[in-house]
């Protein structure tokens, strides 16, 4: 999976899960200020990417440093190459 | 002790309805449920996702054709299952057609009293599918608690409409709706709300279905004939059809409905809720008859003013013929008796609110509607006046009743005439 069909993955995860508008999906965009989500949407964040992903952010301390869209795709990106970096060795 | 209703020292208010909001097997609103039972349709469908599971013998149920849920905010929304959408939808249109502004809504004096069967059966499943499979709380999202909880209705109806009052939540299976309705109107009574918004929901599930299957309860000989069933009193009647949907119905006290100029739809005169001891899943006629006779005593009323009985007949043979029995004891053979399940299914917890608003369509219009599916009726239902068509009839007062699985009786008994001095 190329690191665009990732932020691709992810955008059209959380437009189906939040009811978001596609064209609202820029990386600048703040999470809370800019697509309006809130605390409880953070849990749910992690269950749709967890679910999209294979990936477990639950307990990962970067997501409260999470503040844009762009930082998330980065943050999912990087955990994806972890997993698939733990399953090649 | 016994707490008689002249032993009360606090004075009762008299209670009003002034607002109705549906969502039913024949869609949203209430102008869609009357014209259908009007033209005596039926809302009882093949259901495909019944057909594939193993052991079930009944295949068809009354489900709600799919709603609009964008009118309510996604935050709000996304603590609801379709129980609590469909009771917002309803609560949407029972507040609008009350013209009750946010103000009249918002403050301490306006409550919430709305129940349903269970939590959504629907929620459960798709969670604990994953529970039970990979033994995970993983994929559990922080909505699923507030769709499985038992007052999810009456809580999302809450924060969604910004209620701060009351906030009442009673579940007793196919009965709620009634009692909904009537511990609101005790609310209201006894002063301690002058609003009340009320009712009951529930959403179709294999669950429910699968219950009255499993006790011999569902209807199975019409699975290629679905409109032909449930076919209660008749004498070829063989079970419930399970339904969904939501019955939501302001109340509030006769002063406050004045003050603010309410158009007045008519009045909660009484109400009673029972213990059937003798049986969890057959109430008999006994508990039957002593609720019908409290409710009737609560409204002041003496059985003669009794104009049409809306039955709970959801077309069981044991069922329906206790219930005629409990009926007869009580009115004799002469007020006119209709069940509405023919049309539309056992809409289980909605069922008692939808059954007290068509009822009260009833007296508004001066038609009674009858019992669908009824063609013959059976030697023992057949003994009442029970309605096989329209009939034009002025009636001031009716009674509407719920007799549940769990071993518990309500019956209800509401005016349609304008409230005089």
């Amino acid at each position: 999976m190329t690191d665009s069909e990732i932020v691709e993955l992810i955008n059209r995860s959380l437009v189906n899960e939040f009811e978001l508008d596609p064209g609202a999906m820029k990386p600048e965009a703040h999470l809370v200020e800019g697509l309006g989500f809130d605390s409880l949407d953070f849990v749910d964040i992690v269950v749709v990417l967890q679910q999209a992903f294979g990936v477990t952010l639950r307990e990962e301390p970067r997501v409260r440093e999470v503040r844009t869209l762009g930082d998330l795709h980065r943050l999912v990106i990087d955990k994806k190459r972890e997993l698939e970096g733990s399953r090649g060795a | 002790m016994d707490f008689n209703r002249n032993e009360i020292s606090v004075p009762l208010r008299r209670v009003v309805i002034t607002g109705l909001g549906a969502v039913t097997p024949f869609g949203c609103g209430v102008p869609a449920m009357w014209q259908a039972l009007v033209d005596g349709r039926s809302a009882v469908r093949h259901c495909p996702t019944l057909a594939g599971v193993k052991g079930l013998r009944t295949t068809v149920a009354a489900g709600v054709p799919e709603v609009d849920a964008q009118s309510i905010d996604r935050k709000k929304r996304r603590y609801m299952s379709k129980m609590s959408i469909y009771a917002m939808i309803a609560a949407q249109e029972a507040v609008q057609m009350a013209g009750l502004t946010p103000e009249q809504l918002q403050n301490d004096r306006t409550g919430v009293c709305v129940g349903s069967t269970t939590g959504s059966t629907v929620e459960t499943e798709s969670l604990f599918l994953q529970v039970l499979k990979e033994r995970s709380i993983e994929g559990m999202k922080s909505t699923h608690f507030f769709k499985i909880m038992s007052s999810s209705c009456a809580a999302n109806l809450a924060q969604a409409l910004g209620i701060r009052g009351r906030l009442l939540a009673p579940s007793a299976a196919c009965a709620t709706g009634t009692i909904a309705v009537g511990l609101a109107a005790e609310s209201i009574a006894l002063g301690k709300q002058d609003v009340m918004i009320c009712g009951g929901a529930d959403e179709l599930h294999v669950l429910t279905v699968g219950v009255f299957d499993t006790l011999e309860a569902s209807s199975r000989a019409y699975n290629d004939r679905p409109e032909m069933t449930p076919r209660p009193f008749d004498r070829q009647r063989d079970g419930i059809v399970c339904g969904e949907g939501a019955g939501l119905v302001i109340l509030e006290s006769l002063e406050h409905a004045r003050a603010r100029k309410a158009d007045i739809l008519g009045e909660v005169c009484g109400f009673a809720v029972n213990s059937a001891p003798e049986d969890i899943a057959n109430p008999g006629p006994d508990s039957m008859i002593r609720c019908m006779i409290q409710a009737l005593a609560e409204a002041g009323v003496g059985k003669e003013q009794i104009g049409y009985l809306n039955a709970h007949a959801t077309g069981t043979i044991q069922g329906d013929m206790t219930e005629c029995q409990a009926i007869e004891s009580v009115f004799g053979r002469d007020v006119p008796v209709s069940s509405l399940k023919g049309h539309m299914g056992h809409t289980m917890a909605a069922c008692g609110a939808l059954e007290l608003i068509a009822t009260l369509l009833m007296l508004h219009r001066g038609l009674l509607l009858p019992t669908r599916n009824l063609e013959e009726p059976d030697d023992i239902c057949g003994r009442l006046n029970l309605l096989t068509e329209l009939a034009r009839r002025q009636v001031d007062t009716a009674m509407s009743n719920n007799f549940a699985l769990g071993g518990v009786n309500s019956a209800i008994v509401i005016s349609g005439r304008w409230i005089r001095d």
